[in-house]
């Protein structure tokens, strides 16, 4: 019994040991192939495009894998400028104090290049009303300053001629989180009302004068949707998406405009011409006949030196990529396309990239 | 003792460091020191933790000071934080929870361990368990989904109608607010107020009831004034874990609270929490003020905690020292 047992136990330490051996074996052939990783990190807003292109990237290029963590425009910012990854994501473009410290950590400056358009749109639940409202800049101004209470103000009702809009008071409700999507509301709010800039102003999170906090679009979503006259916005993808109803929005040339993928790529192309060299720039209340006027681009941010020439190459190939064919997958995951203008200027942009 | 320790230490090398080595040989050593490295690691990582936060919440502890505790602003536009909205809704929220919970959590133990059969009490416990085990982000679907609605289409007018004139019941209702985030709450930490002092009802000596029902008292008298007096501090154990619970709770409370940093006297009013606030606007704090005053957040609702069970530490020892006739024995 005994020299069975010792046997049987002899045979389990060498069908270990071959075990070990392989999974080696096989962990050093994975390091032999190990394609080139490049790390970043910032906005959630466009995860989903960036997850997708990453991924398709590397099916064709199977050397460079990159990696992509959505822990918002924030954190992209700071974990660029500390360096602990090598590109950073922002809905909204750094400011300059941000820029100064960037080139003062890093020696070097960062680059803005835009990848995809985003835009907010006005939602409502009031009972009783089914046909879709239309707003100005001055009624969306008016409702989050607290100045417009009541849905039939007549600054809402003048849009809405023929709607029979209740006596109710509006509920408001704003994103909670820190978020691209109240970064281009209010940027918007700032530039169509003196007010709002000099009370509230431009952020990912402000100081809200009335109204409701929900997390996230679905908090928001789910805040309209449950409270009666209650009146939000969320981001177009996820109105799209779960097939909520939203408003039109009066643009800069006094057309009212409702949010698709054609009428936010034509806000870009609007601003397009006077676009600065670094890109920085809001397209909200974007000039042009059929522009919606609350959207913005998403940028990738990109140190102009890079230490290491792979990474470098690697980067600057996915640019390239992305500009051309990655831009086809837009659509399908409804985020809206660069217009060809900003593409011409980005791919010039790419060559300064050292 | 005596008797074993000579024929030990006749068998160690050395004569200065024999005891030791025989304590270590023995385990008692050994085990004295691991088990205090665990317990001081306790303290180590409280101790740290503070320091963490105290060094990374330096500029807004130089530019707010102690207005950080009173200013009821809270705008990163224009770089003005200060924290008493959010203390306010912790400590609201907080009470409001443990007012409706304590009740029902002692109630249900007592009856668990005294007075229901064996069977019952075991296949109950079970279920508590199992709801002290859902996690919280569950309890805030269950929030937004049904008690934000029932808040608007009936307990807001069931209250509002005959006790509308207090400012605690004050309209309107969004169905989000102060109340709704304590009831939700409420329902989280009731599972450990109950588990606990049913356990804790249990223990209790059979001879402490024996002793009360020989001297003629009824079942309910000798639950209420015998069992439950004994058991007191185990009780009050549950409700400091119920409260810890409570304040540091994140998920649930930004779900149901409406996320508004502002002070309303209104159960019905949309309100904020410190650990809701974080939450929320970590991840998009892109200036250094605006980060370190989350943190600093972090810190007063560290201190908060702290107090709060200094004072209920406080409230324990002055109560069982009054009813030191019953509890100490």
């Amino acid at each position: 019994m005994g020299k069975l047992r010792i046997r049987r136990e002899m045979n389990l330490m060498k069908r270990i040991a071959v075990l070990v051996v392989g999974v080696l074996v096989l962990g050093a052939m994975v390091w032999a192939q190990n394609p080139l990783l490049i790390n970043g990190a910032g906005a959630t807003f466009p995860y989903p495009m960036y997850s997708k292109w990453f991924d398709e990237y590397h099916k064709k290029f199977p050397n460079v894998q990159i990696n992509y963590q959505s822990i918002g425009s924030g954190g992209g910012i700071k974990q660029v400028t500390e360096g602990t990854v090598d590109f950073g994501a922002t809905d909204g473009p750094m400011n300059d104090e941000q820029l100064k410290a960037f080139q003062a950590k890093r020696g070097s400056a960062i680059l803005h290049f835009p990848t995809v358009l985003g835009a907010d749109v006005p939602t409502y639940n009031i009972p009783g009303v089914t046909a879709e409202l239309s707003f100005t800049p001055e009624s969306l101004a008016g409702i989050f300053l607290g100045k417009i209470t009541k849905w039939n103000d007549p600054a809402i009702a003048s849009a809405n001629k023929g709607v029979n809009l209740p006596a109710n008071d509006i509920v408001v409700v704003h994103r909670s989180d820190g978020s691209g999507t109240t970064y281009i509301w209010t940027d918007y709010l700032s530039k169509v009302s003196d007010e709002w800039k000099n009370k509230v102003g431009k952020s990912t999170s402000v100081n809200w004068p009335v109204g409701l906090g929900g997390k996230g679009n679905e908090g928001v979503a789910g805040l309209v949707k449950q409270t009666p006259n209650a009146f939000g916005y969320v981001e177009l993808i996820y109105a799209v998406q779960n097939s909520m109803p939203y408003g039109r929005v009066k643009n800069s040339s006094g057309a009212l405009i409702k949010a698709d993928l054609a009428s936010v790529t034509l806000a870009a192309a609007g601003a397009a011409k006077e676009m600065p060299e670094d890109f920085r720039v809001s397209i909200t209340n974007a000039p042009g006949k059929n522009a919606y006027p609350i959207s913005s681009f998403t940028w990738l941010l990109i140190p102009q030196k890079f230490q290491d020439a792979g990474k470098r190459d690697a980067l600057k190939g996915f640019l390239e990529w992305m500009l051309a064919d990655g831009q086809n997958y837009a659509e399908a995951l409804s985020y809206a396309k660069l217009p060809k203008e900003v593409i011409e200027k980005e791919k010039r942009a790419i060559n300064s990239i050292q | 003792m005596a008797t074993v320790n000579p024929t030990i230490q006749s068998a160690g090398p050395a004569a200065g460091s024999r005891s030791f080595l025989s304590k270590l040989r023995d385990g008692d050593e050994i085990a004295r020191l691991i088990t205090f490295l665990f317990a001081a690691s306790v303290v180590l990582i409280t101790v740290l933790l503070v320091y963490e936060l105290w060094i990374s919440s330096a500029l807004p502890r130089q530019k707010f000071g102690l207005h950080f505790f009173v200013t009821q602003v809270w705008d990163p536009v224009m770089d003005e934080y200060g924290a008493l909205p959010f203390i306010y809704g912790t400590l609201v929220t907080s009470v409001v929870s443990l007012l409706l919970a304590v009740p029902l959590g002692i109630g249900a133990s007592i009856f668990l361990a005294e007075l229901a059969p064996p069977q019952i009490s075991d296949t109950l416990q079970f279920f508590i368990d199992l709801l002290a085990a859902v996690p919280s982000v569950i309890y805030g679907l269950l929030g937004v989904f049904i008690v934000v609605p029932l808040m608007r289409t009936v307990i807001f007018p069931g209250l509002n109608k005959p006790l509308g004139f207090l400012p605690f019941f004050k309209g309107p209702s969004y169905g989000v607010g102060f109340l709704t985030a304590g009831i939700v709450m409420a329902i989280m930490v009731i599972p450990y107020i109950i588990s606990v002092s049913r356990e804790v009802l249990l223990s209790v000596p059979r001879d402490q009831r024996e002793a009360a029902l020989a001297l003629g008292s009824t079942r309910w008298e000798s639950t209420w004034k015998v069992v439950v007096p004994f058991a007191k501090t185990g009780i009050m154990g549950s409700i400091f874990l119920a409260l810890a619970r409570a304040l540091g709770e994140t998920m649930a409370v930004t779900m149901v609270i409406g996320n508004t940093p502002k002070i309303s006297a209104s159960l019905f009013a949309p309100g904020y929490s410190i650990a809701a606030v974080i939450a929320n606007e970590f991840t998009e704090a892109t200036g250094d003020l605006y980060l370190q005053s989350l943190i600093e957040l972090g810190l007063v609702l560290f201190l908060l905690t702290f107090i709060l069970n200094g004072l209920a530490r406080l409230l324990i020892i002055v109560t069982t020292q009054k009813g030191s006739g019953v509890g100490n024995r």
